[in-house]
C-alpha cells in the first residue's frame, strides 16, 4: 500500500486554491502544506480568506480551482470532490467552528457519543441490531463513553459531562468543542480561532491541550489564530495570508522577521513594540519539544 | 384608540350583512351594533388601562358588574353579549392577575422558573405516571362507568396520541417541521381500503403493508424536499399534504373521489374469529369461541387494545431509538445541522430515516383509523388533522413523550367533553393554545432528559436546581 513516496507526502497539500464568490475572490492561489505531527497556524488580519479556506477544506465550500489532498495510513483522498461529511467520516478531517457549534439542548456527553456517530452506527447495524439490543452495540457504546470520558478527562470537564452543553460556560463550550472533534478521531484537526474570547490562563491551557495533541495523539494540526502569544508559542509552521493570498509561509522563526509579514500584519510602524511583545514566546517555544 | 382600531376592523364584519331579498343578495348596514361593539371594545381596553394604572380593585368590580350584566340584560344580538362576556372576563383575568402579581414580589423571570421547576417535577413523576397510565389505559374497558361513548372517546385519543408519537420523530427529535404529516395517514387509510377490498387482504396483513406504502411515500417526498431547510421545508410538506388530498379527490376511478370508500372491511380476532352476531358457516365468531354473549361493544374493545398496542409500539420505538446513535443523530441535527456534516454525519440518509419511520407510522394509524370507520374520504385528511397533529406535539413540549399524551388530552379531549358548549368550544380551545403559549412557549413540558448518564442519574428537578443554580 504504502510505496516510498508516501513518506515523503505531508498529510494535507494544498495547490493552487482559488475560491470566488461571484467577482470577489476570497482566496487566490494559495499554495501550501501542513505536515502529520505538526501544528500549522494560518494567520492574517481580519478578511484574509483564513475561514473560507478552512470551509473548502472541510467541503463547505467547493473551491473554484485548485486541488486539496489528504494522504494517511497509505490512502490519498481528494477532498474538493468529496461531500462534506464523507470528508470528516472518511479523509478523517474534523473541524471545530468560529462561533461555537454545539448541540446545545443535549449533554456533554451526548455530544462527544454523538461525534462518534459513523463507527456507533456501524455497531448497532444501522440500527437494527441496537433497537434488539444486541450485545455488538453495548459493547460499542461503552467504548465510545470511556472515549468520551477520556477527552472529558482531558479539557477538564468530566464534573460537568452530564449537564446542558449550552449552559456550560464560554471556556468550557470552546474546550468542549476541541473534546468533540478529537472524539472523532480525526487525522487532521482545524480548529477555528479556539482561542477567541477565552482569558489569559485559558488560553495558556489550551496551548498544553494542543500540543499534547500533537505529541500524544500524533495528528496534524490546522490552527485559525489571531492570539499571537498561542499561535508563536505552539506552532512548527505558519503560513500567512492576506487578502487571499499567500505572503509568507515558514516556521515562526521566520516568518516574524519576513517584511511582508511586518508590513501587512503587524503594520510597518508598530513592528517593533510587537517584536519585543513577541520576544518572550520564542523563548518559550524553543523550550518545547516537537514530534 | 382601540375603539377606532375595533370600528375599522368591526365596520366589514359585523356592521354590513349580506341578506338575502328577493332571492338576491343584497347588503344591510347594522351600524348600531358597529357603534356597540366599538364602544365595547373602549371600556375593556379602557380597564386594562386603568389596571395597568394601578387600580385594578374598582376595574374588577366593574367588569364583574358587566359580567353580570352581560349574563341578565337583553342585548340586541348573540354576537354583542358574547363580546361583552368574554371582554369582561378577560378583564376580570387580567385585573386579577395584576393583583397576584402585586402580592408576589417575584420576577418574571423568577416565576417562569417556578414554572419550569413544576414541568421538571411532572417529569421526575412520569416514571411512576406513565405505568399507572397504561395500566388505566388496559383496565379502561372493564371499568364501571365506561360505556360505548368513553371507548369511543379513548380509541380516538390513542389514534391522535399515536400519530402524536410519530410526528414527534420528525418535528421533536429531528426539528423537521412538518405541515403535511396528515398525507401519510391517508395514504395509510387508503392503502388499507384499497388492498382490503381490491385483493382481499386481511388486516394483518395490510397493517404492514400499509405502513410500509406510506413510508415509501415518506422517501419519495423526501428525496426532493430534505435539501430545503426551515420555513421552506414546511411549506413544501404543507403542498404535500394538500397534494396527496387533492389526488385523492380527483382520483375518482381508484378512490371514489369525494365520495370516499365505504364498506371497508372490519379486522378479525387476529385472523382467527370475526366479530359478527352470525357468522358464516364453518367460521366462528368472537363471542363463541369464547362462549360469551354476543355484544357489538366486543369489537369496539378489541379495536381499543389494537390502537393501544399499536400506539405503546410507536412509544416504545421511540424510547430506544432515542438511545441509538440515528436517534441521536436526529437530535443532533436538529441543534445543529453544520456541526452534524462536520462530524460525518450523512444529513440526508439520517433525514430521509427519520421522514420514512414517521411516515410509517402515520400509515399505521391511517390503515387503523381506515378499518374503525369502515368509510374513508378525502375530508377527514385535510390540513386542519395536519395542524391539530402539530399542535399537540409542539404544546406537549417538543420531543417530549407524555407531553403529546397531555396535549392530545387537552386538545383532543376538551372539545370532545365541552361539546354542550356548542360553537364557544372552538373559541375556548383558541383561547387555551394562547394561554399554553403565553406561558409555556416551549410546551407543557419541555425539560429534556439525558439518554445517557456518565454520573449516577439526577432527578428533573436536582438538574433544575442545578442549571438554576449555575450562572
Amino acid at each position: 500500500m504504502t510505496s516510498p513516496q508516501d513518506f515523503a507526502e505531508p498529510l494535507l497539500r494544498v495547490e493552487h486554491l482559488s475560491m470566488r464568490f461571484g467577482g470577489l475572490v476570497a482566496i487566490n492561489d494559495v499554495s501550501f502544506s501542513a505536515q502529520d505531527c505538526a501544528i500549522t497556524a494560518i494567520i492574517g488580519p481580519n478578511g484574509a480568506g483564513k475561514t473560507t479556506l478552512f470551509n473548502c477544506l472541510t467541503g463547505f465550500y467547493t473551491p473554484s480551482v485548485g486541488r486539496l489532498t489528504v494522504s494517511h495510513s497509505g490512502h490519498r483522498w481528494l477532498l474538493e470532490r468529496m461531500e462534506a461529511h464523507r470528508i470528516a467520516g472518511t479523509a478523517r478531517v474534523a473541524r471545530t467552528f468560529q462561533n461555537i457549534r454545539l448541540f446545545g439542548g443535549m449533554s456533554v456527553l451526548e455530544n462527544l457519543i454523538v461525534a462518534q456517530h459513523t463507527k456507533l452506527m456501524r455497531a448497532s447495524g444501522f440500527t437494527l441490531a441496537g433497537l434488539l439490543g444486541l450485545p455488538v452495540y453495548r459493547q460499542a457504546e461503552r467504548a465510545a463513553v470511556e472515549r468520551a470520558r477520556y477527552w472529558l478527562d482531558r479539557v477538564g470537564l468530566v464534573e460537568m459531562a452530564d449537564r446542558q452543553a449550552g449552559t456550560l460556560p464560554y471556556g468550557a463550550q470552546r474546550r468542549l468543542e476541541i473534546a468533540r472533534a478529537m472524539c472523532s478521531e480525526p487525522r487532521l484537526l482545524c480548529l477555528d480561532e479556539p482561542a477567541a474570547g477565552l482569558n489569559p490562563r485559558e488560553s495558556a491551557d489550551l496551548s498544553v491541550l494542543l500540543t499534547f495533541i500533537r505529541d500524544h495523539h500524533r495528528i496534524g494540526v490546522l490552527l485559525i489564530e489571531h492570539d499571537m502569544s498561542v499561535v508563536m508559542a505552539i506552532s512548527d509552521h505558519l503560513v500567512v495570508l492576506d487578502y487571499g493570498r499567500k505572503i509568507s509561509d515558514g516556521p515562526p522563526a521566520v516568518v516574524r522577521h519576513d517584511p511582508a509579514v511586518i508590513r501587512a500584519y503587524l503594520g510597518e510602524d508598530e513592528s517593533e513594540s510587537e517584536d519585543d511583545a513577541n520576544g518572550e514566546d520564542r523563548n518559550r517555544r524553543e523550550g518545547q519539544g516537537s514530534c | 384608540m382601540a375603539g377606532l382600531v375595533a370600528l375599522l376592523l368591526t365596520l366589514p364584519l359585523v356592521g354590513l350583512r349580506t341578506v338575502e331579498v328577493q332571492s338576491r343578495l343584497t347588503i344591510e348596514p347594522h351600524l348600531a351594533e358597529v357603534a356597540m361593539t366599538a364602544f365595547l371594545v373602549f371600556l375593556g381596553r379602557l380597564g386594562l388601562t386603568v389596571a395597568a394604572s394601578g387600580l385594578p380593585g374598582p376595574v374588577l368590580l366593574a367588569a364583574l358588574a358587566t359580567l353580570g350584566a352581560g349574563w341578565f340584560l337583553p342585548f340586541p344580538t348573540e354576537a354583542l353579549r358574547v363580546l361583552a362576556l368574554a371582554g369582561a372576563a378577560v378583564v376580570a383575568i387580567r385585573t386579577l392577575w395584576a393583583l397576584y402579581r402585586r402580592q408576589d414580589p417575584r420576577s418574571q423571570q423568577e416565576r417562569d422558573r417556578s414554572l419550569d421547576l413544576w414541568g421538571a417535577r411532572l417529569q421526575d413523576a412520569t416514571r411512576l405516571i406513565g405505568p399507572v397510565a397504561v395500566a388505566l389505559a388496559l383496565a379502561l374497558p372493564f371499568l364501571p362507568f365506561t360505556d360505548r361513548a368513553v371507548l369511543d372517546l379513548g380509541i380516538l385519543l390513542l389514534t391522535y396520541i399515536m400519530l402524536g408519537w410519530g410526528l414527534n420523530i420528525v418535528v421533536g427529535l429531528a426539528g423537521l417541521l412538518d405541515l403535511g404529516y396528515v398525507a401519510f395517514y391517508a395514504v395509510g387509510a387508503y392503502s388499507y381500503a384499497l388492498l382490503a377490498q381490491t385483493f382481499g387482504f386481511s388486516f394483518w396483513l395490510c397493517l404492514p403493508l400499509a405502513g410500509l406504502l406510506a413510508s415509501l411515500a415518506g422517501l419519495t417526498l423526501g428525496f426532493p424536499v430534505l435539501r430545503l431547510r426551515g420555513d421552506y421545508f414546511a411549506i413544501v410538506t404543507l403542498g404535500f399534504g394538500e397534494i396527496v388530498r387533492i389526488i385523492l379527490l380527483n382520483w375518482g376511478d381508484l378512490t371514489g373521489g369525494p365520495n370516499g370508500i365505504a364498506g371497508i372491511p372490519r379486522p378479525s380476532f387476529f385472523g382467527i374469529a370475526d366479530f359478527t352476531a352470525t357468522p358464516a358457516s364453518g367460521q366462528v365468531a368472537f363471542h363463541q369461541m369464547f362462549g360469551l354473549q354476543y355484544s357489538p361493544l366486543h369489537r369496539i374493545i378489541f379495536l381499543y387494545y389494537l390502537i393501544l398496542a399499536l400506539a405503546l409500539l410507536v412509544n416504545l420505538f421511540t424510547m430506544r431509538i432515542r438511545r441509538l446513535p440515528l436517534g441521536r443523530a436526529w437530535e443532533a441535527l436538529r441543534e445543529d445541522d453544520i456541526a452534524c456534516t462536520a462530524l460525518g454525519i450523512n444529513r440526508t440518509t439520517i433525514k430521509l430515516a427519520a421522514f420514512a419511520i414517521a411516515a410509517m407510522f402515520g400509515g399505521i394509524a391511517g390503515s387503523f383509523f381506515a378499518t374503525r370507520q369502515g368509510f374513508i374520504s378525502p375530508e377527514s385528511f385535510s390540513f386542519i388533522e395536519s395542524a391539530i397533529i402539530l399542535a399537540i406535539v409542539v404544546l406537549g413540549g417538543m420531543g417530549s413523550q407524555i407531553g403529546v399524551v397531555i396535549a392530545t388530552l387537552l386538545v383532543i379531549g376538551l372539545p370532545e367533553v365541552f361539546r354542550d358548549l356548542a360553537q364557544y368550544r372552538m373559541l375556548s380551545f383558541g383561547a387555551g393554545m394562547v394561554l399554553i403559549m403565553l406561558w409555556r412557549p416551549r410546551g407543557l413540558l419541555s425539560h429534556r432528559e439525558p439518554t445517557i448518564l456518565l454520573h449516577p442519574r439526577k432527578s428533573a428537578t436536582q438538574q433544575h436546581a442545578e442549571a438554576v443554580g449555575a450562572p
